[in-house]
């Protein structure tokens, strides 16, 4: 008995073990955010100063284009995590139920796009949105982000759509529906956990990407948050307080998103085992 | 209501057939059962009626009309689901009323129809709620709720009671046959288990291997299976099969078993002296007699149903089985007399095709 | 009857419009996936390996021309091209060793069902939410002794012997980025491992239970075997994308100090963004994505082998 009881403890701890080391740099992360400036140097180990303060987040909204950049990348990733999710539920569905020949082909061309160093498509892809007036501008980056994200997503809602049985759709369509309204009606509503899941993991990497950002906007008027946070970091390297408290701020509507949908991102991923 | 026409409909993935022309013509309101082992083609074929899969060959036509190209939405048939095919984020009533609901129908008419189907199975109660908090029984109702509401051109059920229990399966075959006999729909029932063919049919079709091996009523199968596989797919327990070589003599037939033992048809059989051929004879037609009748038996193994009792009997190292609903013979040990009344006897050849009666 | 002369003409098939329908159906659905990745992703890629035998500097107007093997050539003397292939070796091994091996321990961990696994499981999952420039330059703080706790701490357990920045000092800066990936990643590898582990049929370690196998037997003789193909395709394709992967160098050392942390992908991003020089990045990404498919291949026959011995 106590041999269980004995692992029982080193499995809780080792859970604990891993929660400290991975909320640390976050915590770090909010801690110098509410540092007075005054405090920073002093009571640099310490893990909490002995006076906190909103101030940096005053400054970092007040005096800088950062609610722009908010913006912009909200409007960016939800307009990405939107399309991606319709275009990879079509794709994933008609994956999961429709044998025809050029699958195979499809899930190759897929496959291929996650193999090669994405920073070698910067110089082509500049070159052809330049002409058409997609570069800097929102419209361009979420086009790229949409066929960045979407065969990963189609592949993750594959697996959700693999899951549902075939006979409810079958049903739907004895019942007198088209292939197209049992697919909206009776099988889109049964994914809603998976579509969850698409829109989370896509929002999140959309509301990240730097690369491309940097690349095709220039100017702070449609820069998205991570380009605005990496101006500002180069710009005012010594202020820790403020940079930090932009940090967090970059940091929230990722992390909201992400606990809302985790649960789902494990469960997708098991179905798509189960089928193996 | 309407009739439903298959004529030499066949279905193939690539070059491998799964299904050969199938001829069957269904009147309008008969109760039909595709009856046949997993994997016969019985279930593929119901799903082609349905236009759920394609015809690759021959023609089905619902009321005169061909619709090999229609899509299973234009077909107006209804079908229940062996899994039931419940939507899941949906009410009981808002399943019934999902088909009405598509084709527009006033608020008026789907709420008539759904009342009226949901008394009918005692569904009332139930209307609000999703099927996940349903018992078996009840999410079977629903569906056959599902399939009335909209009044089609004919049912189809692909293995609707095999998810329930044995007492559920019972009452539901039974309440099955109840709402056939009340809206004479058209209807076509696939299952593997006789008994529910057996009971719900007014004509039964035999599947095995991807074709028909007999269509006709539940008794004709019974009485006169066209070939061994029907013999022995219809009754339970199972037909004997004893093989034997044909012996004419004076007109008339003789079988002689493998192990020696001769058993005279009564009449003449038209095949050659000396052909290999299959006797067959249900354990319920073997009669245990006295001593000093028929032929002596050893009893190997009795299995009391409660109704009756099997016998596992040898003779000459040959073994067959006996029923009889005499609760004396559970009792029996060491060996009987049996005989086999000849009017009982039926006679296949060495394909295993029926020598009929009639066959002069 | 009148279907009759229909089916006459034509047994069984269907009209030619139905079956034209039918095929095009799923094309219809995947139609739009397909579009965007053949047009964002697939053409540039060709454009973008068309670049590497040409002269493509962005602002150049009257770049563009081809300059044959040019680039190739110029690569194949390129002193720092390898050093950071060296440097990709070593900053792609570790970290793909290192997020398994941890990553591993995690989904085992979570496998088990305690009270409060799920609020355990988001936390421990969380640092894969944070975007990758943020990790980077989170980590970056962290390691700064003006700022970050690390060095101090580092000095406290004797691993260093004054408080100093590990990224600022060539023998020890590759550990940095590393670190940040490890923490970024671990997530994934345990996201994929416990959805795996969850796949197993629970009856298997009942069975062996009851035949008498401890623990690490099951361990070995029935979890191991189940998750070797997510182990080796997950393995895989990390180490594809983690070769490729040069945001947190970029954002924490920027390949210094004197290129000791300068991977092949920061390589091509310093030659690409910082000297607008596209053909001569295109060249050594077409190398990187040579040796990379030869790699994924080199796994595939192994992988094919390991599986014809048994």
């Amino acid at each position: 008995m106590t041999g269980k009881l004995i692992g029982t403890i080193a499995h809780r701890g080792a859970i604990l073990v891993y929660i400290a080391f991975a909320l640390f740099p976050l915590f770090w992360l909010l801690k110098v955010s509410v540092t007075p400036n005054d405090l920073l140097y002093s009571e640099g180990v310490r893990l909490w100063p002995s006076r906190s303060t909103f101030d940096h987040y005053h400054f970092v909204i007040e005096n800088s284009a950062f609610p722009t950049f908010f913006k912009n990348s909200l409007i960016v990733a939800s307009s990405t995590a939107f399309a991606v999710t319709v275009f990879s539920s079509l794709a994933g569905y008609a994956l999961s139920r429709f044998r025809f020949r050029g699958k195979y082909v499809i899930i190759a061309l897929m496959l291929i796009t996650q193999m090669f160093p994405l920073v070698m498509l910067v110089a082509p892809i500049f070159k052809m949105l330049s002409p058409l007036g997609l570069t800097n501008s929102l419209t361009g980056l979420v086009i790229v982000y949409t066929a960045f994200n979407v065969p990963f997503a189609t592949f993750l809602m594959q697996s959700f759509f693999d899951g549902i049985p075939k006979d409810l759709e079958e049903a739907a369509m004895i019942d007198g529906a088209s292939r197209f309204t049992a697919f909206r009606q009776i099988i889109l509503p049964l994914t809603l956990p998976g579509i969850a899941a698409t829109l989370g993991f896509v929002f999140t990497a959309a509301w990240s990407e730097l690369l491309f950002a940097l690349m095709l906007i220039s100017g702070n008027a449609s820069a998205t948050f991570p380009v605005g946070l990496l101006t500002f970091v180069s710009k005012f390297s010594v202020d820790f307080g403020q940079m930090m408290a932009a940090g967090v701020m970059a940091l929230i509507p990722a992390c909201l998103f992400f606990l809302l949908i985790q649960r789902y991102l494990v469960q997708g991923l098991t179905a798509g085992a189960v089928k193996g | 209501m309407a009739s439903i026409e298959l004529h030499s409909v066949g279905k193939s993935y690539g070059d491998h057939p799964v299904l050969e022309g199938v001829d069957l013509n269904i009147d309008d309101g008969e109760f039909i059962v595709l009856v046949g082992p997993s994997g016969c083609g019985k279930s593929t074929l119901l799903r082609m009626i349905a236009g759920l899969e394609d015809i690759t060959s021959g023609t089905l036509a619902i009321d005169g009309q061909r619709v090999n190209d229609l899509k299973p939405k234009d077909r107006d048939i209804a079908m229940v689901f062996q899994s039931y095919a419940l939507y899941p984020h949906m009410s009981v009533a808002e399943n019934m009323s999902y088909s009405l609901r598509l084709r527009r129908k006033s608020k008026e008419v789907i709420d008539a129809a759904v009342g009226s189907a949901s008394q009918k199975l005692g569904l009332d109660p139930y209307l609000a709620r999703r099927p996940k908090a349903l018992s078996g029984g009840q999410r079977q109702r629903v569906a056959m709720g599902r399939a009335i509401v909209r009044k089609p051109k004919a049912f189809l059920f692909d293995e609707p009671l095999s998810n329930l229990d044995a007492r559920l399966r019972e009452q539901m075959r039974a309440e099955i046959k109840r709402m056939h006999a009340e809206l004479g729909a058209t209807s076509v029932y696939v299952t593997h288990d006789q008994i529910e063919a057996m009971t719900l049919a007014s004509r039964i079709v035999a599947m095995n291997a991807g074709s028909v091996q007999q269509i006709g009523s539940p008794l004709e199968l019974y009485d006169r299976p066209a070939n061994l596989f029907v013999a022995g797919f219809i009754g339970s327990p199972g037909m004997n099969f004893l093989e034997g070589r044909l012996s004419q003599s004076n007109g008339v037939s003789e079988i002689v078993l493998s192990n020696g033992i001769q058993v005279s048809l009564g009449r003449h059989v038209a095949r050659a002296d000396g052909e290999m051929v299959t006797l067959g004879i249900r354990p319920e037609h073997v009669v245990a007699a006295s001593s000093g009748t028929g032929v002596e038996a050893q009893v190997e193994l009795v299995e009391p149903t409660g109704l009756g009792v099997i016998l596992h009997l040898v003779v000459h190292g040959e073994s067959f089985k006996l029923f009889s609903t005499d609760r004396m013979l559970m009792q029996a040990q060491g060996a009987i007399h049996v005989t086999l009344p000849q009017s009982r006897l039926h006679v296949f050849d060495k394909d295993g095709v029926r020598i009929s009666e009639d066959d002069v | 009857m009148s279907y009759h002369q229909v089916a006459g003409t034509r047994t069984g098939g269907k009209r030619p419009l139905r079956r034209f329908a039918d095929a095009a159906e799923p094309w219809f659905y995947s139609a739009p996936v397909l579009v965007l990745i053949i047009a964002v992703m697939l053409v540039p890629l060709l454009l973008g390996l068309s670049y590497a035998f040409r002269d493509i500097q962005l602002l150049n107007p009257f770049s563009g021309g081809f300059v044959g093997l040019k680039h190739l050539k110029a690569l194949s003397q390129d002193a720092a091209f390898y050093r950071a292939l060296k440097n990709t070796l070593w900053w792609t091994g570790a970290s793909v060793f290192l997020q398994f091996f941890f990553g591993l321990i995690l989904a085992l961990l979570l496998d088990k069902p305690f009270a409060g696994r799920g609020i355990a499981q988001a936390l421990v999952f969380l640092p894969w939410a944070v975007p990758t420039f943020l990790a980077g330059l989170n980590w970056a703080w962290l390691f700064n002794p003006v700022i970050g706790p690390l060095p101090h701490w580092m000095v406290s357990l004797g691993l260093l012997s004054a408080p100093n920045n590990i990224l600022a000092d060539p023998q020890l800066a590759m550990w940095g980025p590393i670190i940040a990936n490890v923490w970024w990643g671990i997530p994934f590898f345990a996201i994929t491992l416990l959805a795996a582990l969850q796949a197993i049929p629970r009856d298997l370690y009942e069975a062996a239970a009851i035949d008498g196998a401890n623990p690490l037997q099951r361990f070995i003789s029935i979890t191991l075997p189940f998750l070797a193909p997510t182990i080796a395709i997950t393995i895989l394709l990390r180490t594809v994308w983690i070769a490729n992967f040069a945001d947190l160098i970029v954002v924490m050392t920027n390949g210094g100090p004197a290129d000791r942390t300068q991977i092949v992908a920061s390589y091509i991003f310093t030659q690409a963004f910082r000297r607008l020089d596209f053909g001569y990045a295109s060249a050594i990404a077409l190398v990187l994505l040579v040796l990379l498919l030869a790699y994924s291949m080199l796994i595939v026959v192994i992988r094919q082998r390991l599986i014809e011995k048994d």
